[in-house]
């Protein structure tokens, strides 16, 4: 009699799959080019905040001698709570002329009922926007456009333009040219009264 | 006592003559940078205010300050790379028509063309691979048999195709 023993044959380990690193390099690389490409037409198709739309925070840093609320660096969402009206302008600009006396008496009617007005100088030479601060007595924050990016983010497409933006954050109005006394004592009340 | 207050009375107009002599020579300096030094650095910086102009023939006014803005540099002794890179600081990479290697200009105008050359080279391989693997499967037919044989191997070879075309 001669003893059989049953073995169980070994179980076989499933074949390892290979990494195809070619193939993991092509995906990888149409995945980036379709995010850039992605990323291109979001940019592309970017257009100026209307009114009703929230206004793009950034942040500025204020010329030598200006500030807000005794900061020399500040942003768009640390003035939330305050009507803003955010003025772009350049030295060079013949329109602008039009317009700076306005808001800066607009600027010393308003301050204490906690509007903020800020000025930012798009593709400007610095000592130019000094001197024309300075040849028009200009009290209110004014701050260089550094980088382009404030002008980048309201898609701004000339000097002057002006964004009355309410106490939550949303652009109220757009003005393309030089702002009027009258438009200025329109537009403020209705944002401080909201 | 006496003694030592004439002499920091001399001092100081020295001083002030040194001043005064130094004055002059720093607005010569200014005024000795040829339009053709700031053109050489403005033809690659594009103008804030027109799309895709060169700032060195932009008859802006804007244009014409950054172009002062660049003679006053080259005045204080800036270096050609220096002024760029404040103007990219302080204008952002757009205007430069070089902008430097960094951020999105990096990804953009460098690492992205050579993702898609390396793609494009990686999809030619599979191709052509495709279609070598394809050749090799595919059953390697003996060549048809002329229908009489003349004993000659290449002979037969060439009546058949001969053959073939005919009856094609």
């Amino acid at each position: 009699m001669t003893d059989t023993i049953q073995t169980t044959p070994p179980a076989t380990e499933a074949p390892r799959r290979k990494i195809r690193w070619p193939m993991v390099v092509m995906w990888a690389a149409i995945l980036a080019l379709l995010a850039v490409l992605a990323w291109g037409l979001v940019n592309a198709n970017a257009s100026r905040p209307e009114a009703g739309q929230n206004a793009p925070t950034f942040n500025v840093e204020f010329f030598d001698g200006y500030e807000w609320d005794n900061r020399a660096v500040s942003s768009l969402s640390e003035m939330r709570g305050h009507p803003v009206v955010l003025n772009f302008w350049a030295s060079w600009c013949v329109e602008c002329r039009y317009e700076t006396d306005a808001i800066e008496q607009a600027w010393q009617r308003y301050r204490d009922q906690g509007v903020v007005f800020l000025g930012v100088a798009y593709a400007d030479v610095e000592p130019n926007s000094l001197a024309y601060m300075n040849e028009f007595n200009v009290t209110f924050p004014h701050a260089p456009d550094l980088g382009t990016a404030i002008s980048k983010k309201y898609e701004i497409t000339g000097v002057p333009e002006t964004f009355f933006i309410d106490k939550n954050g949303v652009v109220r109005h757009v003005q393309i040219g030089p702002v009027n006394q009258q438009m200025l004592d329109t537009l403020i009340p209705q944002m401080l009264a909201e | 006592m006496l003694q030592t207050v004439t002499k920091t009375k001399a001092l100081r107009w020295l001083l002030l003559a040194f001043l005064l002599l130094l004055l002059p020579a720093a607005t010569f300096a200014q005024q000795q940078i040829t339009d053709d030094q700031v053109n050489e650095i403005a033809k690659d910086v594009f103008c804030p205010v027109c799309e895709n102009t060169p700032l060195d023939v932009c008859p802006t006014v804007a244009c014409h300050d950054w172009r002062e803005l660049i003679r006053t540099k080259l005045a204080e002794g800036e270096s050609r790379e220096e002024i760029l890179d404040y103007f990219a600081r302080q204008y952002g990479d757009g205007v430069l028509s070089n902008p430097p290697r960094r951020g999105m200009s990096l990804i953009v105008l460098w690492i992205l063309p050579a993702l898609g050359v390396l793609l494009g080279l990686l999809l030619f391989s599979r191709v052509l691979r495709g279609l070598r693997a394809a050749a090799a499967e595919a059953p390697a037919s003996p060549p048809p048999r002329p229908k009489s044989s003349t004993g000659d191997p290449t002979l037969d070879d060439y009546i058949s195709r001969v053959e073939k075309e005919i009856e094609d």
